[in-house]
């Protein structure tokens, strides 16, 4: 058996029976933790790619739209963890900046839900993140990232981020795995809690 | 739409690898959706094709192909449809990709709390 390249040695391959992918994304600003996060609990080292898009003139009625064409590109990191023999959960770690939007379907329509990580330090940077996530329809939970500063009361942060009551808000440490199991665990958690109240309203 | 010129912000190397394609039916490919090869490479294949089919000896996402060959996902689903064309390999599409604002079916969200209980 030739192994051929370097890389086949290092991968950790998934189980053969391996048959459905699941997405969870990690949104936040930049230091935030949101690689941390993923590293804490996933079975392999956290990978990074990108996708690039062009648009053109996207939302403008522009006749020359061709010149106005533009190339995003945005970069985010993952990795995974194998839940079952036939179930493999993909975690994202995504930037919250304006462009990365414009990707948010192409890369993650379908996903289960998202965590918004906040730094207590600079809340205002996760504004744009929450309205996005609302205007998707993506539900979502947000995780406050200790970085060993004052800790801020939740109730202070909710206003701040003008959160409503139904949205979990809770203090995580991104570096520790059974912190970060838990931010995971709330999030499913809220998704039953949406999906049972979606099951009886009619 | 018209064949149009090569995209000047694009690198060169997109467009060959691709060979210039852009396909509508890479839509169907997820970036979560397992790729399993069904065949070992040929000799004079495309050289991103031999290193899908080794990679797939496994499932594989989309996600690692992209970051493993260091090129955007978009690009590496023209790719995949190639292969998946001439049945070299297979797709295990996400089963509980919900319908647009959905939630996920519960059946799944259970078994998911029990994996991350595990954890």
């Amino acid at each position: 058996m030739d192994l051929k390249s370097s890389e086949q040695a290092t991968r950790t391959p998934l189980r053969s029976t391996a048959a459905n992918g699941l997405k969870i994304v990690i949104v936040g600003g930049f230091g935030v933790g949101k690689t941390t996060m993923v590293r804490s609990v996933s079975e392999i080292r956290p990978l990074s790619t990108e996708e690039t898009m062009t648009r053109a003139g996207v939302g403008i009625d522009d006749p020359e739209g061709v010149q106005n064409k533009t190339t995003t590109t945005v970069a985010f990191d993952f990795g995974r963890i194998s839940l079952n023999d036939e179930m493999v959960l993909y975690l994202f770690g995504a930037p919250g900046q304006q462009r990365f939007w414009f990707l948010w379907d192409r890369l993650f329509s379908g996903t289960l839900g998202a965590v918004v990580l906040v730094d207590t330090r600079r809340v205002e940077d996760s504004w744009y993140a929450i309205d996005r996530l609302e205007h998707h329809k993506t539900p979502f939970i947000v995780a406050l990232n200790d970085f060993g500063g004052p800790v801020h009361g939740l109730e202070n942060v909710r206003e701040a981020l003008s959160l409503s009551d139904g949205i979990p808000l809770i203090h995580c440490d991104a570096r520790r795995r059974d912190s970060s199991k838990t931010v995971l665990i709330t999030l499913v958690n809220h998704l039953y809690a949406l999906s049972d109240t979606q099951e009886s309203t009619p | 739409m018209t064949s149009r010129p090569v995209d000047r912000e694009g690198p060169d190397r997109l467009y060959v690898v691709t060979g210039g394609r852009s396909r509508a039916d890479e839509s169907t490919i997820d970036i979560v959706s397992l790729i399993v090869s069904e065949c070992d490479p040929t000799p004079g294949m495309q050289s991103e094709h031999v290193k899908i089919l080794r990679m797939c000896r496994t499932p594989t996402a989309v996600v690692e192909i992209s970051s493993e060959l260091d090129l955007p996902v978009g690009v590496v689903k023209i790719l995949l449809c190639d292969l998946l064309d001439t049945g070299r390999i297979t797709a295990r599409h996400p089963s509980s990709t919900p319908a647009w604002a959905q939630l996920p079916d519960r059946e799944i969200l259970k078994q998911v709390l029990v994996g991350l209980e595990k954890l």
